[in-house]
């Protein structure tokens, strides 16, 4: 059976109250940002400092940078895929009706009278 | 080291175990139980479409909405609750350890957990079925709104318990998984290197992986549809600001690399078998493990040509096709180094030599016939035809049937200290073998003749028939039927061999492999004493030995 | 790598997916329909900043025991581990006060797809929460006794990764108006 956890791998300890102050600090900046009412500020605070915050946790707190590498590449990997998920789906998904791209004429005139946003999409039938 | 435990009673030596050679038997057995019940739908729905309107035996008159529920459990329970409980569960569990010269999981307890929410996922199936409504008719792939609105379905709670179930499946393969990977990672035998691991336990890995990263969009795809059907939820209803497209990318982001997950051990266990049955060392190791990681990460970038007539953005089906062409690739290899692995070997065509052989040949026609189907083009005419049926017929059964009887065939001496009748064995494969072909091929010509999918009557459209495509269905049917017939050898066979079958001494295929090292059936713990590794696992036939086969735990 | 520690991190790889997939449809929805952010206008911020102040909280009390364990100081860390339980558990009941009073103003989980997302994002973190304190409270009993030390930093990861997914909801359903 597989032995248990030895410590002797990470007696580095940081100074946890510290990063947690930090934590908090961010946290009443993403909280301020909106206010002032620039939607790039706003996204900037509110995700940029979403993503240092959860690096800050990862790094900090979980200890990843002690860990084997092949966790990080794990994470990093199952991150990856799901910017992969978002670009594969958001094509379709962000553009419902087909607004951004619409038959060639060679298709358009041949295939009768359909719109784009029928081909294949949704009920045309209200229930 | 060995346990010692004092004297267990029957349940908690079988039903409450931990022992990952007895949680094997429980998922191997369970999903042998629900092949039949799979195979059984097979059967009533293949008279319905041969016979349309008769009383099928055993069943009864099949309406629109028994044959919807029929096709969608047959899907749903062959993938779900046979292929990847006996090719990973069962094998995973049974092999890892014993392979990697290790007593157990690391993992005991949640072994077994894993095996009791696998238990219950199939319980809860078996309740959708009789539950008001039936159950769920949605199909496999479970797309809204058919799936989502019991007025299109036609059936009531069943899709909602059938989602609970397949929700409860996941997780207990991700419980089951952390094992294997941990296990495989962290408790290899002294000496066992990476490249030292045998193929089948890097295949189940790697898979394991794969599974556990990808079906993550699914399980938050099934919630969502889950309160789409019972809480008035619009996350797939497009009349309220929904898309069913996102539904059909959660599910095929897990759907395509699920294939890949069950395909990748059917694999290694051939190339167990290959190796062993033709004396010869694997042809190209390090091409294997990497083909199957590229494989595995290849599997990612394809999902989409399943959509490709859904109405996605015609620029990301370009993007796919290319990508589907390319994951032949690193598949065909994977064929090529056994076939190398095969020429010039000293061949026995024992009943797992022939079972390996078939996966072979029926799996490269699947894999060829994949090729047609990832080509965008000749998609819009293929798809939903009865070709797709066929081809991915021509992957799935080489890998859940074929490889579960190669593995079950090989490994039986070792699993119950017994052997198989070799005879019963050879007229059982043949008459699958046969079987199979002869229920496919015709369906491969009646879909590029045109046959839709999922037509519950064809005599419905006259005019899209002919008579030589009606006897076609009704030939498949009858191959059907006798296919089924020959699994009574198996099953004669098995039932048996496992109380009169001749015994088995450690190492009847003189391999080279841990598991042949100790007792048949190994004891619990495995080893009275844990083995060390000093060479990899194919050495067979190498030249200036006295034997063609040199165990890995023999010192040099 | 300890296997203990491994395992959880698979774990933590895994659940990635599920909440990656889940936040993925979210945000396409989100870009895609500007109506969201009109509905999104009447979550609370405050309430959601406070409740994201209470498990910053509850991972330094979580991390802290980890110390203790390494130390090993088994009461000082189940402890510890309590505060964290604690954290949750307030965390757990601001949020049923808060879903409460939103159901009563009309913004059920099928008026409107952002609030579907809003309940079920928010719900199953919420479920993966009580879980993390269930599984928590055992690890703490053990721990207390000065038994099993390592768990205390394996359950500490967990709560960790849990604590991370509430970053991002935090702006995603509070923010993002």
């Amino acid at each position: 059976m597989a032995g248990h956890a030895s410590h002797a791998e990470h007696t580095h300890h940081p100074n946890y109250v510290r990063i947690w102050a930090i934590l908090l600090a961010l946290l009443v900046v993403s909280v301020a940002g909106p206010m002032l009412g620039i939607k790039v500020v706003t996204l900037i605070t509110a995700f940029g400092i979403a993503i240092v915050k959860a690096y800050l946790v990862v790094k900090n707190f979980m200890h990843i940078d002690v860990a084997p590498k092949l966790v990080t590449y794990m994470v990093l990997t199952m991150v990856l895929f799901m910017l992969l998920l978002f670009a594969g789906t958001a094509a379709d998904v962000m553009e419902s009706h087909g607004h951004h791209w619409s038959k060639p004429d060679w298709v358009a005139g041949t295939a009768g009278s359909s719109a784009p946003a029928d081909a294949g999409h949704g009920s045309e039938e209200a229930h | 080291m060995a346990v010692h435990h004092a004297p267990e009673s029957w349940v908690r030596k079988y039903l409450l175990s931990t022992d990952h050679k007895i949680i094997c038997f429980q998922y191997m057995f369970t999903g042998m139980a629900l092949a039949i019940v799979g195979g059984f739908f097979s059967y009533v729905f293949r008279m319905q479409m041969a016979f349309p309107g008769m009383n099928v035996p055993g069943w009864g008159l099949v309406t629109p909405a028994d044959y919807n529920m029929l096709v969608t459990n047959h899907g749903a329970i062959m993938i779900f609750w046979v292929a990847m409980p006996v090719l990973i569960a069962a094998f995973g569990n049974y092999l890892i350890p014993l392979m990697i010269g290790a007593d157990d999981m690391v993992f005991p307890k949640i072994n077994r957990l894993s095996y009791q929410i696998f238990l219950l996922s199939a319980v809860v199936l078996f309740v959708s079925f009789f539950v008001d409504g039936g159950g769920s008719a949605g199909a496999w792939t479970m797309y809204p709104p058919l799936m989502s609105k019991d007025e299109y379905s036609l059936t009531g709670t069943g899709s909602s318990v059938f989602l609970v179930a397949i929700a409860l499946e996941f997780v207990a393969f991700l419980l089951g998984g952390i094992n294997f990977v941990t296990t495989a990672m962290n408790a290899r035998a002294p000496g066992m290197r990476y490249q030292d691991i045998p193929i089948v336990v890097w295949m189940i890995v790697i898979a394991t992986v794969v599974f556990m990263a990808s079906v993550g969009p699914l399980v938050a795809g099934a919630i969502m549809m889950l309160f789409d059907q019972q809480l008035g939820t619009a996350f797939f209803d497009p009349n309220r600001g929904g898309d069913p497209i996102l539904w059909q990318h959660l599910f095929w982001f897990f759907g395509h690399p699920e294939v890949y997950v069950v395909l990748l051990p059917a694999t290694g266990i051939t190339a167990e078998i290959i190796t062993v049955f033709s004396r010869k060392k694997l042809f190209a190791y390090m091409t294997v493990v990497n083909t199957a990681i590229a494989t595995g990460i290849l599997s990612f970038l394809v999902w989409a040509h399943h959509q490709f007539v859904a109405g996605i953005d015609p620029r990301m089906a370009n993007i796919f096709t290319v990508t589907t062409l390319i994951i032949s690739i690193p598949v065909a290899e994977m064929m090529f180094v056994y076939i190398a692995t095969l020429y010039g070997g000293s061949i026995t065509l024992a009943t797992p030599m022939l079972w390996a052989l078939g996966f072979i040949f029926t799996f490269l026609i699947g894999g060829v016939t994949g090729i047609f189907l990832g080509a965008s083009g000749a998609d819009i005419y293929l798809h939903d035809t009865y070709f797709v049926l066929a081809h991915f017929h021509y992957t799935f059964f080489p890998i859940a049937i074929i490889g579960a009887f190669a593995g079950i065939t090989f490994w039986f001496p070792k699993m119950f200290g017994r052997h198989m009748n070799e005879t019963l064995g050879k007229i059982h494969f043949w008459g699958t073998f046969f079987g199979f072909n002869a229920i496919f091929i015709p369906l491969f010509i009646t879909g590029v003749l045109g046959d839709h999918r999922r037509i519950f009557d064809y005599s419905n459209f006259p005019e899209l028939t002919t008579p030589m495509m009606d006897g076609m269905r009704q030939f498949a049917t009858i191959s059907l039927i006798v296919m089924l017939g020959f699994q009574l050898v198996f099953l004669y066979n098995f039932l048996t061999s496992l109380v009169w079958g001749r015994k088995a001494e450690k190492n009847p295929w003189l391999a080279n492999t841990l598991e042949w090292t100790t007792d048949s059936p190994p004891p619990h713990g495995n080893w009275p004493e844990l083995p060390t590794v000093y060479r990899g696992p194919y050495e067979y036939s190498v030249p200036d030995r006295k034997d063609d086969f040199w165990p890995q735990n023999v010192p040099s | 790598m300890p296997t203990g520690r491994l395992a959880v991190w698979w774990i933590i790889a895994s659940e990635i997916v599920i909440f990656g997939g889940l936040l993925a449809s979210y945000v396409m929805y989100r870009l895609a329909h500007d109506a969201f952010a009109e509905q999104a206008a009447h979550t609370n911020t405050w309430i959601g900043a406070f409740n994201t102040f209470v498990l910053l909280t509850s991972s330094l009390s979580a991390v802290l025991a980890h110390q203790a364990a390494d130390a090993g100081d088994g009461p000082k860390a189940a402890r510890l581990l309590q505060y964290t339980m604690g954290g949750g558990l307030i965390f757990i009941t601001v949020k049923a006060f808060e879903w409460t009073s939103e159901i009563q103003h009309g913004f059920t989980i099928a008026s409107n797809t952002f609030w579907s997302f809003y309940y079920t994002a928010a719900g199953i973190h919420a479920a993966h929460v009580i879980a993390g304190v269930v599984i928590m409270g055992f690890v703490a009993n053990t721990a207390r006794r000065n038994l099993e030390l390592q768990r205390v930093e394996l359950i500490g990861l967990y709560w960790h990764f849990v604590d991370i997914v509430w970053i991002f909801l935090f702006p995603l359903l509070y923010i993002a108006k």
